[in-house]
């Protein structure tokens, strides 16, 4: 009998080309920020605002990925708190004369208890059924909206005009960039609260939830508890992007928040790979720019060229942008060993 | 010698200045105007639920052909850009930024549509670009003294309901009112000038109001309940499909109210036909373009001259759409506006000229309805005239009428 | 009273579209286990092909056929072949692949035949049944043949070979292909009779509401309300399902002041959510049971 000795060797890591995967990751995240520091001071105002609007678009599908792909709940109705958020800042903004800075937890507050009020009877709702419900939600919202009822607040199908906001403190940035810095901290902060949500044990509880709801149940997590409140931290995600997104643009109307705009989540959900969170920027992207694409294609067939790359992304990428990220490293990883 | 140089000398300096002085005579550009090129921007719902009017859009695109082919406007050939919008004002705003900071056209022309038109409203007056001729007949673009950057083009909504609420109050005053309208700014807009119009009788003659959403599939609901008020006189402020709906539903529930019929919607062959001529017999519109369709014209040559226009540069066009008779006027417009500019093609003059239109007369306009602006006067169009259909064509009757407020 | 009951005709009248359409969103269902988001873009293609035949001359009940069996092979042909590479993937992912069909065919359709309405002839002819204006002739047949498709479904699946093989291909797969069936061409099969039932729901819809590209994106969204109210799995329930969803519509539409006349499309959410959160599987429909 050989007693093998304690192997005092460095632990086996994953790595690519010998160098491990935390640094490949840690590069990646540092080349991005590096990139986001450095866009509105080399490109043109008309492009800095397109970049945070496909971020403002990347936030509202964290949200929707909080729902659908961390907790398995199929939601097509996302517009609805989009909107929310978005009127909830507008009329702060306009009505009652409030900063922008605090319609953002404003909004939070108030999708938060709109997306759990929706979620206690979407408890009893699975799969498609929920979808439908969530559906018919995003198509419901623009006609409330609209309601004489609530004319007077939501200024009905004319809508709300809002100003755009200048830098503070006098700082040298036009609001075009401004809006731009704003956007990329809020959006920092919310990354990063994101994945240290999923990454906790609530953030295990609601994979597990997703993945098997009757064994999670039975090892005690209250599945209709989170369920709720994920569908809260949900809206509050997608509610606060809606709050961006009217500053940004600086106009709400119902005719904003229509279903296209509920289905155009959903794409660039699962565009960027459900359940992944560096996947929803390149969803938020996806969803700005490929119309534009498919527009300069060919503008009598917009639509169906915008179908057919869809289509081609489909195919290539079932599983969405980090889905293919994850096969290519999959591929080259080796276990190597670091220093030693 | 002497004296020949300095001949020499005076004659080549008074030649430079013969040649310099026109060069110096005027020729102001803002971005998107050169000495060859003037670019136009255009946002239009090319997809989406309003699809419908991209046809506008696509023949304003082929008549700046026609002027291309046809040696430009001054000398300058005519560059226009259309974006699609979907009819989503979040869209629109994308768009019409892209076209001022990234194609710098040297204003946006004709976008469609009062949400979208909304959503960019203070942006194109902050930036000092025109908002020119916007494709909507809401009441608020003709504001000059907040809004100077910005003129409708079409008569407004509510001089039209106006209109029409003048003509009850004369030929049927004891008549009680039932609205069908479509729930949203247009809709609403023409229910607010026939309120006006009917000022304190409004109350006692509408019985009935009914609203539609655009996703409901039919009107046939509305019309039921209309019908059930009481309702002698039908008001129908609907987009086209609707329109064709409402029109085929009031016929077969054997309801004959005398019923008027908004402009947006009274096309002969896009609306009338499919709901049946003999349903729509007797139904009363206005009108201020003549209708491709309606036999009257066909001798015209102001009918004449659009129908080569499609033939030759838009053939696949819709010839009985009242949206390509709109696009074509409306594109000739803004031509004369050009032509006024001269070599001046800065932003403000663009504008200044646009305030300046007197007594325009074009082709397919009905006759006796010119165009008139000036720098109070933001509504080009204010005149129309009510017409009756016979069953066959639309019979013009009355004078030439305009709306009240506005004009 | 009178208004009431003619409320009700009228809703039954809307109503039979929206079970139309519900029937062919069950159908599918049925086959494949997800919902079709291209359904309803599906029927207006094929009955924009009707028009053109109609418009190239042939007659009415042949073009009608006609266009039966070409959106028969289209769904096939859908099925094989842009939905094959994605057999694989996730749920989601082919829900994706569903918005990518309906934006294709509603543009194409955009682009072939453009935006202005047209209309189409109805079979049964115009002018009312049994005198009095309360229901027009066609309201009255397109309600008929609903029931005879729905009579006809019914049969298929319940005494025919090969509906119990596609029943059985939706519901296990894997058991099925032991069972010597052939999935890939049920499925396939299911996607050409959906767009079947679908083409002859388009072709009785378009009379009505007059024939343009957007003409079916909100009665698909009825014709689901109608289908989940009535069970998924169920299509009488679905029939059922579609003309309660019709004629609540209409009596709200027409009691309920302010609210139901500006909000009908809420109201269709409400009556979702309601019947759902009672009757989680929809009214007729089977509940779910998995194996744990």
């Amino acid at each position: 009998m050989l007693l093998r000795p304690t192997d005092t060797r460095e632990p086996l890591v994953a790595t690519i080309a010998g160098i491990p995967m935390t640094t490949w990751r840690l590069t990646a995240l540092g080349i991005g920020l590096v990139v986001l520091a450095v866009i509105p001071f080399v490109m043109k105002n008309f492009y800095i605002f397109q970049i945070t609007l496909a971020i403002i678009y990347a936030i509202a599908i964290l949200g929707l990925n909080l729902l659908t792909g961390f907790n398995g709940q199929f939601s097509l109705g996302h517009s609805a708190f989009y909107a929310v958020g978005a009127y909830t800042a507008a009329i702060m903004m306009d009505r009652c004369d409030i900063g922008y800075v605090w319609t953002l937890p404003a909004a939070a507050i108030v999708c938060f208890v709109f997306g759990f009020l929706f979620g206690l009877p979407a408890l009893r709702l699975e799969g498609v059924y929920l979808a439908l419900a969530t559906f018919a939600l995003a198509i419901a919202i623009p006609q409330m909206l609209k309601s004489s009822l609530v004319e007077h607040w939501t200024g009905g199908v004319q809508g709300i005009t809002i100003i755009k906001p200048d830098a503070p403190f006098g700082l040298p940035l036009n609001s075009d960039q401004w809006l731009y810095a704003f956007t990329v901290i809020v959006a920092v902060a919310m990354y990063v609260c994101a994945g240290n949500l999923v990454r906790s044990r609530t953030g295990r509880a609601l994979i597990a939830i997703r993945d098997h709801p009757i064994a999670a149940s039975a090892m005690g997590i209250d599945v209709a508890l989170y369920k709720s409140l994920t569908f809260g931290v949900s809206a509050l995600y997608t509610g606060v992007a809606g709050a961006l997104g009217a500053i940004a643009i600086s106009f709400v109307a119902p005719d904003s928040f229509t279903f296209t705009l509920a289905v155009a989540l959903f794409v660039g959900l699962v565009v960027g790979g459900v359940g992944s969170i560096p996947g929803t920027l390149v969803g938020g992207f996806f969803v700005l720019f490929v119309p534009n694409i498919a527009e300069s294609v060919s503008k009598g067939l917009a639509g169906a060229v915008y179908g057919v790359i869809l289509l081609l992304v489909i195919y290539l990428m079932p599983t969405g942008a980090a889905g293919l990220v994850r096969l290519i490293s999959s591929r080259l990883v080796q276990q190597g060993r670091t220093g030693g | 010698m002497q004296m020949n140089k300095r001949m020499l000398l005076a004659s080549i300096a008074g030649l430079a200045v013969a040649v310099a002085g026109p060069a110096l005579a005027q020729k102001k550009y803002s971005p998107g105007a050169s000495d060859t090129e003037i670019k136009l921007g255009n946002t239009n719902p090319y997809s989406g639920p309003a699809s419908a009017y991209g046809l506008i859009g696509k023949t304003i695109d082929a008549y700046f052909k026609k002027v291309n082919a046809e040696g430009g406007i001054n000398g300058r050939k005519i560059t226009f850009i259309s974006y699609d919008d979907a009819y989503s004002p979040p869209k629109t705003v994308e768009q019409v930024r892209k076209l001022v900071e990234s194609d710098e056209v040297l204003f946006v022309f004709q976008p469609l549509g009062t949400p979208s038109n909304s959503a960019i409203h203070k942006y194109m007056n902050s930036k000092k670009v025109p908002q020119l001729f916007v494709a909507t007949g809401a009441t608020k673009w003709g504001d000059p003294k907040n809004f100077p950057w910005t003129m409708g083009w079409q008569p407004n909504y509510q001089s039209e309901g106006r209109i029409y609420a003048q003509y009850l109050i004369k030929n049927h005053p004891n008549a009680k009112i039932g609205i069908l309208y479509q729930n949203d700014d247009y809709g609403k807009d023409y229910v607010k000038g026939m309120k006006d119009g009917l000022g304190e009788k409004a109350k006692t003659m509408i019985v009935s109001e009914q609203p539609y959403e655009t996703s409901d599939p039919t009107v046939d609901s509305q019309i039921i309940n209309l019908k059930a008020s009481g309702a002698d006189v039908l008001f129908n402020v609907t987009t086209p499909k609707f329109a064709a709906q409402a029109i085929k539903k009031a016929h077969e529930i054997g309801w004959q109210p005398i019923h008027l019929l908004n402009n947006v919607s009274n096309s002969v062959g896009s609306v009338l036909k499919p709901a049946g001529l003999d349903a729509a017999k007797g139904v009363l519109s206005t009108a201020y373009l003549k209708d491709p369709t309606d036999s009257t014209w066909d001798n015209d040559p102001g009918k004449k001259e659009w129908l080569a226009f499609m033939d030759k540069y838009y053939p696949d066009g819709d010839k009985t759409s009242s949206f390509t008779v709109y696009g074509f006027t409306v594109a000739q417009t803004l031509h004369q506006v050009l032509k006024q500019s001269g070599d001046d093609l800065t932003r403000a003059n663009v504008m200044k000229q646009a305030a300046s239109l007197k007594d325009v007369k074009l082709p397919m306009l009905l006759p006796g309805i010119t165009i008139n602006t000036s720098a109070s006067d933001f509504y080009p169009i204010e005149q129309m005239q009510m017409q009756k259909f016979t069953g066959e064509r639309w019979e013009l009757f009355g004078p030439v009428l305009s709306g009240g407020e506005g004009s | 009273m009178e208004l009431f009951a003619h409320q009700i005709l009228a809703g039954l009248a809307t109503g039979g579209i929206y079970a139309c359409m519900a029937l062919a969103v069950v159908m599918i269902y049925q086959a494949i286990d997800h919902l079709n988001f291209a359904q309803g873009e599906m029927a207006m293609f094929s009955t924009f092909i009707a028009w053109q035949l109609i418009q190239w001359g042939f007659p009415y009940w042949v073009a009608f056929g006609a266009t039966i069996v070409i959106s028969f092979a289209a769904g096939v042909v859908i099925e094989r072949v842009v939905l094959r590479p994605v057999h694989d993937a996730p749920v989601l992912s082919h829900v994706v692949a569903f918005i990518a069909l309906l934006a294709i065919l509603n543009s194409a359709a955009g682009f072939i035949w453009d935006y202005t309405i047209k209309s189409f002839p109805s079979p049964f002819g115009g002018g009312a049944f049994l005198g009095q204006g309360l229901m027009s002739k066609h309201d009255a047949g397109m309600i008929g043949m609903t029931l005879a498709m729905l009579v006809l479904l019914y049969l298929f699946f319940r005494h025919t070979r090969i509906g119990l093989a596609m029943r059985a291909a939706a519901a296990n797969p894997e058991s099925a292909r032991l069972a010597g069936i052939r999935v890939g061409w049920m499925t396939a099969l299911g996607w050409g009779m959906a767009a079947a039932i679908g083409s002859v729901a388009g072709m009785l819809i378009a009379p009505v509401v007059f024939l343009e590209p957007n003409m079916m994106l909100s009665i698909l969204l009825y014709g689901f309300a109608g289908a989940v109210v009535g069970g998924l799995t169920s299509p009488g329930g679905a029939v059922v399902g579609g003309f309660s969803v019709g004629i609540i519509e209409n009596l709200a539409g027409t009691y309920i002041p302010v609210v139901g006349r500006e909000m009908k499309l809420s109201i269709a959410l409400c009556i979702i959510i309601a019947v759902l959160c009672v009757k989680p599987s929809g009214l007729f429909g089977r509940p779910v049971v998995t194996r744990v």
